[in-house]
């Protein structure tokens, strides 16, 4: 049977089974805030990575401890790995206390991807909630790499405290060039904050967009999501321009465990990246 | 397929037939009674079949009965159904040895073992429709499940069709059975008047090939035509139904039908019904280690959506009420399975009814949502039909 990790650029790595984790060696370990980090991995026999699209996720296995679906941080378009994520479960907590040279599998990538080739010619405003600037990160920098090919690009962002920001050197480079807008907003200031205060949704109206013309992608909370989408909606964005990026349970990232469930979708394939129209009444559902 | 013979075996042939697939080098599984309920084991003969036993079935009862023949089917669905061969409860996924800066992962799930060469031997109906609907889970999507797929394609199924009406049971309502149509090697119908055989109806070429070392002879009209009465007479005495159309347009319109409320008062969470449910195929995965720390496991083990560690994430499960999952359960049975594999999830075996603790029945829960339904769209398109008409 034909593997599922076999990918293009890699010909020479097989594997028979979709549950079996490949080896990756830690390059880099970077703290970015009191509970986040980045890893920065390579695969461990030095041949090259999957190829893979901005939006997509892996499922990190740490050894003896368990896997857990991280979406992937870094640019599609440069070599290694990258995944940012938080220490919240038993999963995440032992990412936490990796150190260069140490070995984690992976298995991906999985999901479905941003627009960004949709995107061209078109304006993009980008929001992220919290931990929600990640998964977007890729589709920033594919954007980038091809500025020319868009409209305005505008990175709105929000998060709980001035601590909690993300990338803070990077947003400081996106913030300096001429052909990028980026917003921050914190839900509670601190004396030194300088900056807006209040929910994400608020630097919609600070973000001079096309309405007719934008694609929207949007990550954070499912009601952050919900609230944004509306917006953007109120504000004549076309609601099947509006993309989103769901979070579930899930233990298999290949649709056979059934735990990411989302009504008839599997988020981990059918997903994470959403059209807003594709799922728009189920986001209104409790307990979906 | 007009090729295929119909035979009629005797039926002391049926021994004959379960040695012919163990010289196959096959591991017969077949239905046997273990204390207080016929379950799915390897058999050795047919006498280890529940020879003169049969099953009275009800919501939340199954009690172990003597029957006046010495008919070898004469009991509805168990307890067991064939995925726990197929799709095993437990299965080692990966081991992985190392310690920091090295990592060895070893594929067990897709390395093969003898014992696995299973000849499935009374395969009821609904529960070969079952297997079809994880053929297609397993097998038809983008990423198939190697271990399932390698023992699946190996399996020597013996279809029996069904002569009697389980308690709980509905399958000719969900139209999957009580006749084997497709996907079998073998069927069988049991007749007993003032004789005992078996109708032995061949799929495949390698059914013939078991068959033709079996004592046996062309099936007569006459003899076919009673295994066919007694099927139907099976197929009309099924006390219960579920109306398998627009099953989607009818729970996707009813998320927030009060019904929900009434069972969640009842379920128990218990998770009885999606173990023993035969199309049920959500498994989660456990890591394990050994006490010096040099090897790990990977181990797949079937999941339930009723427990609240099933839909967990950072912040809490997103399903946390009774409500929420039995309506996950159902609609997921019902409705999404309908998107996601183009047929309902449900066979009509009967099984979740019959082993849920407070005999919730799928039926009558569905029915009730659908007759608010059906009344709903009535009103609506008399409401429609008035105002066209006006």
């Amino acid at each position: 049977m034909a593997s599922v990790l076999e990918v293009p650029s890699d010909t020479t790595f097989v594997s028979a089974g979709p549950m079996v984790p490949r080896p990756f060696v830690v390059k880099r370990f970077r703290k970015e805030t009191d509970d986040t980090f980045t890893l920065e991995l390579e695969p461990k026999e030095g041949r090259s990575r999957f190829v893979f699209g901005p939006g997509q996720f892996n499922m990190v296995y740490v050894y003896g401890v368990g896997e857990v679906p991280i979406s992937i941080s870094g640019s599609p378009s440069t070599p290694g790995l990258i995944h940012t994520t938080r220490a919240v479960g038993t999963v995440t907590k032992a990412m936490a206390k990796l150190k260069k040279g140490d070995i984690v599998g992976i298995r991906g990538p999985y999901g479905t991807t941003w627009p960004v080739k949709e995107a061209r010619s078109h304006d993009v405003v980008i929001v992220a909630g919290g931990i929600g600037l990640p998964p977007l990160r890729g589709a920033i920098y594919e954007i980038l790499s091809n500025r020319k090919d868009y409209g305005k690009v505008v990175l709105l962002y929000g998060v709980r405290t001035p601590a909690d920001i993300l990338f803070k050197d990077e947003l400081e480079q996106w913030r300096a060039r001429f052909d990028m807008e980026v917003f921050i907003t914190v839900d509670r200031a601190v004396s030194e904050w300088r900056g807006n205060v209040g929910v994400v949704t608020t630097l919609i109206s600070k973000a001079g967009f096309d309405p007719q013309n934008t694609i929207a992608m949007i990550v954070g909370p499912e009601v952050m999501m919900r609230f944004t989408a509306l917006e953007f909606i109120k504000r004549s964005v076309k609601p099947d321009s509006i993309y989103l990026s769901m979070e579930r349970n899930m233990k298999c990232g290949i649709g056979l465990c059934g735990h990411c469930q989302f009504g008839p979708m599997f988020v981990c394939k059918d997903g994470p990246v959403f059209r807003y129209t594709q799922i728009k009444d189920l986001l209104v559902k409790w307990e979906i | 397929m007009s090729t295929l013979m119909t035979y009629r075996i005797e039926h002391d042939a049926l021994n004959e037939l379960i040695q012919e697939l163990r010289k196959e080098k096959y591991n017969v599984i077949g239905p046997t009674p273990r204390g207080e309920a016929i379950v799915l084991d390897e058999i050795t003969s047919a006498l280890e079949l529940p020879i003169g036993k049969t099953d009275e079935q009800s919501p939340a009862q199954y009690h172990l009965k003597d029957r006046t023949d010495k008919a070898y089917f004469g009991f509805s669905a168990g307890p067991h159904s064939w995925k726990k061969y197929l799709f095993p409860p437990i299965l080692r996924l990966v081991t992985a040895s190392g310690n920091g800066s090295d990592l060895q992962i070893s594929d067990d799930a897709s390395k093969p073992n003898e014992e696995e060469k299973y000849a499935l031997f009374g395969v009821r109906a609904c529960d070969l429709s079952a297997i079809h609907i994880q053929d297609q889970v397993f097998g038809d999507g983008t990423y198939k499940d190697p271990a399932y797929l390698r023992v699946r394609n190996q399996a020597f199924i013996v279809a029996v069709n069904c002569t009697r009406a389980g308690g709980t049971c509905f399958c000719s309502s969900v139209r999957t059975g009580p006749r084997a149509r497709v996907g079998f090697d073998l069927a069988l119908s049991e007749v007993i008047d003032n004789e005992h055989y078996f109708i032995v109806e061949v799929g495949t070429e390698r059914g013939e090939k078991v068959m033709s070392s079996v004592s046996r002879r062309p099936a007569g009209d006459t003899e076919m035509e009673k295994a066919d009465r007694l099927i139907r007479a099976a197929a009309q005495l099924t006390g219960r139904s579920l109306e398998p159309d627009n099953t989607r347009e009818i729970l996707y319109q009813n998320t927030e039908h009060p019904r929900w409320d009434v069972v969640a008062a009842r379920c128990l969470s218990c998770a009885n019904c999606t173990m023993v449910c035969p199309t049920c195929f959500c498994a989660t995965v456990e890591d394990t280690t050994d006490l010096t720390g040099t090897e790990a496991q990977r181990t797949r083990k079937w999941d339930s959506c009723f427990t609240m560690d099933f839909s967990y994430i950072h912040g809490g499960s997103v399903r946390p009420s009774a409500r929420g999952r039995y309506r996950h359960w159902l609609t997921h049975k019902l409705a999404s399975w309908v998107d996601q594999f183009g047929t309902i999830g449900c066979v009509g075996c009967g099984r979740c009814i019959t082993w849920c603790p407070v005999g919730i029945d799928i039926t009558e829960e569905f029915r009730v949502i659908r007759e608010t339904y059906l009344m709903t769209s009535r009103v609506s398109s008399t409401k429609e039909a008035t105002h066209g008409n006006s």
